[in-house]
């Protein structure tokens, strides 16, 4: 089957751009990773749609949102609802939808429900979003301008062309499944546990600030984007201030600037930075940052690097679980896709 | 080897910092570069991330055990030398100054030189990549006349135009990209720095030996 058959932009949101798993691989050159802040989202629900775990979707900021499709396909989408539907009829995260053509996938607003909050929601498309590869990845880089849709965030009136999907007529039209979140035992209304290790620069800091990293309770404020959260609370000091030299950075990473209030590096983070990091959120736990509202509570807790370790072997054990529920109801085995990077998949 | 004594830091559970005590020199970059090399033969290293003075190595876990690349580490390090890295000669066309090179005559007013004496001083510079950071292709350059040194601006500007030529602080580099910026803009250069299309996306590598070349001068 042909690329042929797109999707067209009606409303983007606050902030609607393509992504993938990313473009690891060229951080010495200054290339950040990039791709989707929820690589898990993003694998669920291109495996719900029948697509490799690579393939690239759209991330979608705050709701807001409406995306018409020109030809019958499937659709999934993962992380916040934000009150999805589909031509009108609800749908829900982590399920997958048949579409079908001129149908129109909305989200409401971020305010719908006070008793809800979020933050991203990741869309998969059978065949995935069909944009030229660049450094390995279709996903966008916004800070430098290149990858994705013509290197910046989706506008109104875009047309994306979609790849050939995986599934034939019958699959595409096969009534509606899900899988169980992620979320599922996450309270969304209550405080965002992050699990961290303590970072090089950790010893640097005073005692009093060492306790407040573990034991305050931190506000992630709106100047928040994809380079990094940013966040509110007790000012977290060093005992004297030494210059550091710049230094390795990576999505997770807690850097500490001048003004004691921390900022943990997100996918379209610099490479390199000058400012002492005093810890790192494991790789199990950055969809759960990916996913926290705006103005929502976060706590930090101290773990070592096997709990680290455990922590991903059990994002590892779902996916797996995931991949056997979905082929024991007949549908396709995640398909990997060795044309992409896969950061996670390991 | 006596010198050089590498300190090793964890950076989550998949990335080791490895850290040389300051100063940074270019014998101690050029080891790590060495390191660099090294490693990302080694199993499970994904990416190895020259920084200044230190290197980030991304691991891939379930592929490779933390202590069992620290030793790996700690064992290949005293058989680096810093030889055998030559890096590539690049020369940059630079306009300095006027509407190119907006800060010129701050550099000027600071440093007590003429602009003509700033330009002809740091176009006479041996300049050498100590690695890519910050924005893609941007290379952090040692090398900097230490008289042209120049504070950042108070107010860094929203939009430095790409190609600018700048002093921050000790060090003299190029924006590739339009991009927020505090240093002192003293030129611009026709190249593009960086074509995420190219073959080799980034003009500079680490390691790279750069001349600026005066194309024109406006004070």
């Amino acid at each position: 089957m042909a690329a042929s058959a797109g999707l067209t932009i009606l409303r983007p949101g606050m902030l609607a751009s393509v992504q993938d798993l990313g473009r690891p691989g060229h951080r010495q050159l200054g290339i950040c990773p990039g791709g989707a802040l929820d690589t898990l989202a993003l694998t669920l629900a291109n495996r719900l749609v029948g697509n490799p775990d690579g393939a690239a979707g759209l991330e979608l900021t705050m709701g807001g949102c409406e995306v018409r499709f020109e030809a019958a396909t499937r659709i999934a989408i993962a992380g916040d609802d934000f009150g999805a539907t589909l031509d009108g009829v609800p749908m829900w995260p982590y399920w997958s939808m048949p579409v079908g053509a001129g149908q129109v996938f909305r989200l409401a607003g971020a305010n719908r429900s006070p008793l809800k909050a979020g933050l991203r929601t990741w869309l998969a498309v059978a065949g995935g979003i069909d944009v030229p590869v660049i450094l390995g990845s279709r996903s966008t880089d916004l800070k430098a301008g290149f990858g994705g849709h013509q290197g910046r965030a989706l506008k109104k009136g875009d047309r994306l062309l979609l790849g050939a999907a995986a599934l034939d007529a019958q699959q595409l039209a096969r009534r509606p499944f899900g899988v169980r979140g992620p979320d599922a035992g996450l309270d969304r209304d209550r405080t965002t546990v992050l699990r961290v290790m303590p970072g090089p620069e950790f010893g640097q800091f005073t005692i009093a600030s060492r306790e407040a990293l573990w034991g305050g309770s931190w506000r992630l404020t709106p100047q928040s984007n994809r380079m990094g959260s940013r966040l509110e609370g007790v000012e977290l000091k060093r005992w004297r201030a030494v210059d550091m030299l710049s230094s390795g950075v990576i999505p997770g990473t807690i850097q500490v600037p001048p003004s004691g209030q921390p900022i943990i590096l997100m996918g379209d983070a610099q490479t390199t930075g000058g400012y002492p990091r005093i810890g790192v959120v494991i790789r199990a736990d950055l969809w759960k940052l990916a996913q926290a509202p705006l103005n929502g509570r976060l706590r930090l807790q101290q773990v070592d690097s096997a709990d680290a370790l455990a922590a991903w072997d059990e994002r590892r054990r779902y996916l797996a679980q995931v991949a056997q529920g979905l082929a024991s109801a007949g549908w396709l085995a995640p398909a990997q896709n060795p044309a992409q990077g896969v950061p996670d998949a390991d | 080897m006596s010198e050089g004594l590498l300190r090793l830091h964890s950076l989550g559970e998949a990335a080791l910092v490895c850290e040389l005590p300051a100063p940074a020199t270019l014998a101690q970059q050029q080891r790590i570069w060495a390191l660099a090399a090294e490693a990302l033969r080694w199993r499970g290293v994904l990416e190895a991330l020259p920084g200044m003075n230190n290197l980030s190595l991304l691991f891939d876990p379930s592929r490779i055990d933390l202590v069992e690349l620290e030793m790996q580490v700690l064992s290949a390090w005293p058989q680096l030398s810093a030889a055998g890295i030559e890096g590539r000669r690049v020369e940059i066309p630079v306009a300095y100054g006027g509407e190119s090179g907006p800060d010129l005559a701050e550099v000027a007013r600071h440093t007590g030189l003429s602009p003509a004496e700033v330009v002809k001083r740091h176009s006479a510079g041996d300049y050498v990549v100590y690695l890519l950071g910050f924005l893609p292709g941007f290379a952090f350059m040692g090398g900097l006349a230490p008289e042209l040194a120049t504070p950042r601006r108070k107010e860094p500007r929203v939009a430095v135009p790409a190609r600018s030529v700048g002093i921050g602080g000790e060090q003299t580099g190029i924006y590739p990209l339009v991009s927020p910026g505090g240093w002192q803009l003293i030129g611009r250069t026709s190249l593009d720095m960086f074509d995420p299309g190219a073959a080799e996306p980034t003009r500079l590598r680490p390691g790279d030996r750069v001349r600026f070349v005066v194309e024109s001068m406006e004070a």
